[in-house]
């Protein structure tokens, strides 16, 4: 994207500069701000309300702590599942071939277009107390985990598939030639060059896993300490009227999402060099 | 063949937007009913009786259930209301304290009460853990579905009929409270709303669950095969009803709120499974002067219940009633 | 061998996660036939629900696929104070509990919020459409800049930069160069936000007030039928939700810009 001295003289930018450019200017920092920043400053600003000791009694209530808690722990694991299932998946799909692989591909885009009050109504029907399987999941942690990997099940294969699909095959082939068995050349030869993807699909299923309600609510049974995650402890406090708290226990919630969010991208930078 | 399909899948989705959009409903008085989720069958039928009527020709409902005090928080913070008919009175009186509800509105015959109910214990078919009273439910292996008292009006008169039970068999206030301790521990979840609860309850979980006497009606109406057992000393549930600043605009809403007192109107309730609070529309279950001796109230003193506003205080404030040292309890 | 048997964990998987369960929908909701299913769809209570949830989607859609491009354009091509703070504001709806937002909006506009006034004026934000819209596009704003940023990037500004020096305008570069040039890229941001848009539930549950025939969407309204023991009505709706689901990923599978599958 090198632009010539001659034009250097005209950058686009210098033309658009004006109308346009300020118009999109404009646009581009009154819009999301207007939209998110203006309701998230609210939000703030109502968690503060009681002064640094209320917030911090807010937050520190073992309820919300351990609402808290669980929803990291939770987040965490199926994230990590995500990475073993989600890369595997897009292996499948990219290097196999079977008849109906183009079905099952379009069909992992589904818990995306799904509404998650339908993905909970269902997940509760199929592994709650009356489901076929006998298997009875409802108002458990397993319970939630499940309702997780389900709508987190496309961003981690959805990340790997496009690296998948683009990686030069000339180094597995040379390594194959010379002796190597598939699975030290994946873990070698591959799985390198797919981390930072698995990594981004890693941080979005992250970040949906802790905040996702919908999917939860049904089937966690909102037991205090036991199966409450934050979005549902948040909700109830806002039922109770607490607005406060929940507003604390928001910010918090948001807090350690973006410094997982930044770790991740921290970890991404360093691996590779640059912010993919 | 791409092209196609996507621009039609927006255009479609747009017309269907624009068409929503333009079909203005032309009306005349609407009136607003904001109530508890355990109303909405009763009221099906009260409102096109309510427009049968010559008050009530040409008005329109527009209605709204949830859990009583969501719907209590969400009319304080805006939603429209003419009407509200909530759970239980402090629900009201928040929004009186928000200066939504004239402070009167508790001043009329029936002390702004539309429906009685007891709570009861619900069953599975057969009682096969043959539970029949509260000391019933603190024995090991009985699970016990409540809603959580700290989003739902139901599982407040749960936890008070309890207590109040407790009380009536002589137990002091220290013991009653220790009750309330074993009671939860059998509570393996606590749904967000008393119809969640019942949701629960009939989808497998639990082997009591303690609810209002007309939603385990309710429940069996719908096909879920339970028995109710009503225990031999419970709380009365006396669920308000009242005029906001905005409702008492319309006359019609005036009107509206005289019908449910009419016995055409609470013969309805009882239809439902509620008791009415009109001494002479007996129901299926009986009406307030038939109460047995065992059912006490929010008022009953000499069992340590003295009224509404030192009973919220005590048992459910957020930050030092006993209920939130009792849910603390549970989680180790 | 080690290929068929990852392809049978994988099969696996994807059958007792999806398969089943979206199966079950279908099933559960012609279980007792066409006849009731289609009743329960039909109901005014469900088809109110379903124009709303198409009316939210119709003007949230649009709104943030014009802002969207625009920001697209502002982050990519002008100098943008603030550049990455921008960008983080831009994905922040991803990261966020649609109860958070669905709070935040609630705090804002309600009673005693700093834009709590507007009700009084007789401008309702909550509990009716505008709080359901705004709600709806704060949680389905990233996408369309999220998918459009990465390809203008990537195109480079050499052709926009010969239109100028040829004479095109702005608005004639745009229109002849830039936006054919992302066209799939906003097609694939739309079926995103369009699905997102569709399908929100948390944020749209705390402000809508759930006034049946008035502010309930459909997913609102499966919950609602769920929890009046209507099991038929509940899974009717998600039924159309499902649909509305399937014809989505179609949709994805004909505008993903990128590879062949």
């Amino acid at each position: 994207m090198a632009t010539s001295p001659a034009l250097a003289l005209r950058r686009p930018g210098t033309v658009a500069a004006r109308g346009g450019g300020t118009l999109a200017r404009g646009v581009a920092l009154g819009y999301p701000s207007l939209v998110v920043l203006v309701p998230l400053a609210a939000l703030a600003w109502s968690s503060r309300s009681g002064g640094l000791m209320g917030f911090w009694t807010e937050v520190t209530l073992p309820e919300a702590v351990a609402a808290l808690k669980l929803t990291l722990f939770l987040s965490l694991l199926v994230s990590a599942l995500n990475a073993l299932s989600g890369t595997a998946i897009a292996w499948v799909l990219v290097r196999d071939s079977f008849p109906g692989k183009s079905l099952l591909d379009g069909v992992i885009d589904l818990p995306f277009a799904l509404p998650t009050i339908v993905a909970g109504l269902v997940l509760l029907t199929l592994y709650g107390p009356n489901g076929p399987f006998g298997l009875n999941l409802a108002f458990t942690r397993a319970g939630i985990a499940l309702a997780l990997l389900f709508v987190t099940l496309p961003f981690v294969v959805r990340a790997v598939q496009p690296v998948l699909l683009e990686l030069d095959r000339e180094m597995e082939e040379a390594a194959e030639s010379l002796g190597a068995r598939p699975v030290a050349t994946f873990r070698r030869i591959v799985l390198p060059n797919l981390v930072p993807a698995i990594l981004s699909g890693v941080a979005l299923a992250f970040a949906r896993a802790v905040g996702e309600f919908g999917a939860v609510v049904l089937i966690s049974g909102n037991l205090p300490f036991k199966t409450e995650i934050a979005s549902v402890y948040i909700f109830g406090q806002i039922e109770s009227g607490n607005e406060r708290g929940a507003a604390a226990v928001s910010v918090v919630l948001l807090l350690l999402s973006l410094g997982v969010l930044l770790l991740i991208g921290a970890f991404r930078h360093w691996r590779t060099g640059h912010d993919g | 063949m791409r092209r196609i399909f996507l621009t039609f899948m927006p255009l479609a989705i747009l017309a269907a937007g624009l068409v929503a959009g333009a079909r203005a409903a032309v009306e005349s008085a609407t009136l607003t009913l904001v109530a508890y989720s355990t109303t909405k069958d009763a009221y099906a039928k009260i409102i096109p009786a309510f427009e049968r009527t010559s008050a009530g020709k040409g008005v329109s409902f527009n209605q709204s259930y949830g859990a009583s005090g969501d719907q209590a928080r969400a009319v304080a913070a805006g939603l429209p209301a003419d009407i509200v008919a909530l759970s239980l009175a402090p629900d009201v009186n928040t929004l009186v304290g928000d200066g939504l509800v004239p402070a009167n509105w508790d001043r009329n015959r029936h002390h702004g009460i539309v429906t009685d109910s007891v709570v009861v214990f619900v069953v599975r078919d057969g009682n096969p853990k043959h539970i029949q009273t509260w000391a019933d439910l603190t024995r090991k292996g009985v699970q016990v579905i409540t809603p959580n008292p700290f989003t739902s009006g139901g599982a407040r008169w749960n936890v008070l009929a309890a207590y109040g039970a407790e009380r009536a068999l002589g137990k002091s206030d220290k013991q009653a409270i220790s009750y309330l301790y074993r009671l939860f521990k059998n509570v393996p979840v606590q749904p967000k709303s008393a119809r969640e609860a019942t949701q629960v309850f009939a989808s497998g979980k639990g082997d009591v669950l303690l609810t209002y006497e007309n939603e385990a009606i309710y429940a069996n109406k719908k096909g879920i095969r339970t028995v109710y057992v009503t225990p031999k000393h419970t709380i009365l549930v006396e669920a308000p009803v009242a005029l906001t600043k905005s409702g008492l605009k319309h006359p019609e809403a005036k009107a509206f709120l005289r019908f449910l007192w009419s016995s055409q109107a609470q013969k309805l309730f009882a239809e439902t499974g509620y008791r009415p609070v009109v001494k002479s529309v007996g129901g299926p279950v009986g009406d307030r002067s038939t109460q047995s001796r065992g059912v006490f109230t929010i008022d009953s003193r000499r069992l340590g219940l003295r009224g509404w506003k030192s009973v919220e205080y005590r048992f459910f404030d957020h930050a030092n009633g006993i209920m939130v040292k009792v849910e603390q309890s549970l989680g180790h | 061998m080690a290929r068929h048997a990852l392809r049978l964990g994988v099969l696996g998987y994807l059958l007792l996660l999806l398969g089943v369960p979206v199966g079950l929908v279908f099933y559960r909701t012609f279980q007792h036939g066409l006849q009731p299913a289609w009743a329960a769809v039909t109901t005014p209570e469900a088809l109110h629900a379903l124009r709303l949830t198409l009316l939210i989607a119709a003007i949230a859609v649009p709104a943030n696929t014009l802002f969207g491009v625009v920001l697209a354009l502002a982050l990519v091509r002008h100098r943008l104070p603030g550049r990455g703070l921008v960008n983080a504001v831009v994905d922040l709806p991803l990261a966020l509990s649609p109860v958070v937002v669905g709070l935040a909006l609630f705090l804002l506009y309600g009673r005693g919020g700093w834009l709590g006034g507007l009700a009084d004026r007789g401008l309702r934000i909550l509990f009716a459409l505008p709080g359901m819209v705004l709600a709806t596009i704060f949680i389905s704003l990233p996408f369309v800049v999220r998918e459009v940023v990465p390809v203008l990037r990537e195109i480079g500004t050499e052709q926009e930069q010969a239109a100028e020096t040829l004479g095109a305008s702005p608005l004639q570069t745009f229109r002849r160069i830039t936006l054919p040039a992302i066209r799939w890229a906003i097609a694939y941001g739309v079926v995103l936000t369009t699905a997102r848009s569709i399908g929100e539930f948390g944020a749209v549950s705390v402000v809508s007030g759930r006034i049946a025939g008035k502010t309930e969407t459909l997913p609102l309204y499966v919950q609602s039928q769920y929890e009046n023991f209507d099991p038929t009505g509940a899974f009717a709706g998600s039924v159309v939700l499902a649909l509305i689901a399937v014809a989505t990923v179609l949709a994805l599978r004909f505008s993903r810009p990128r590879e062949e599958v």
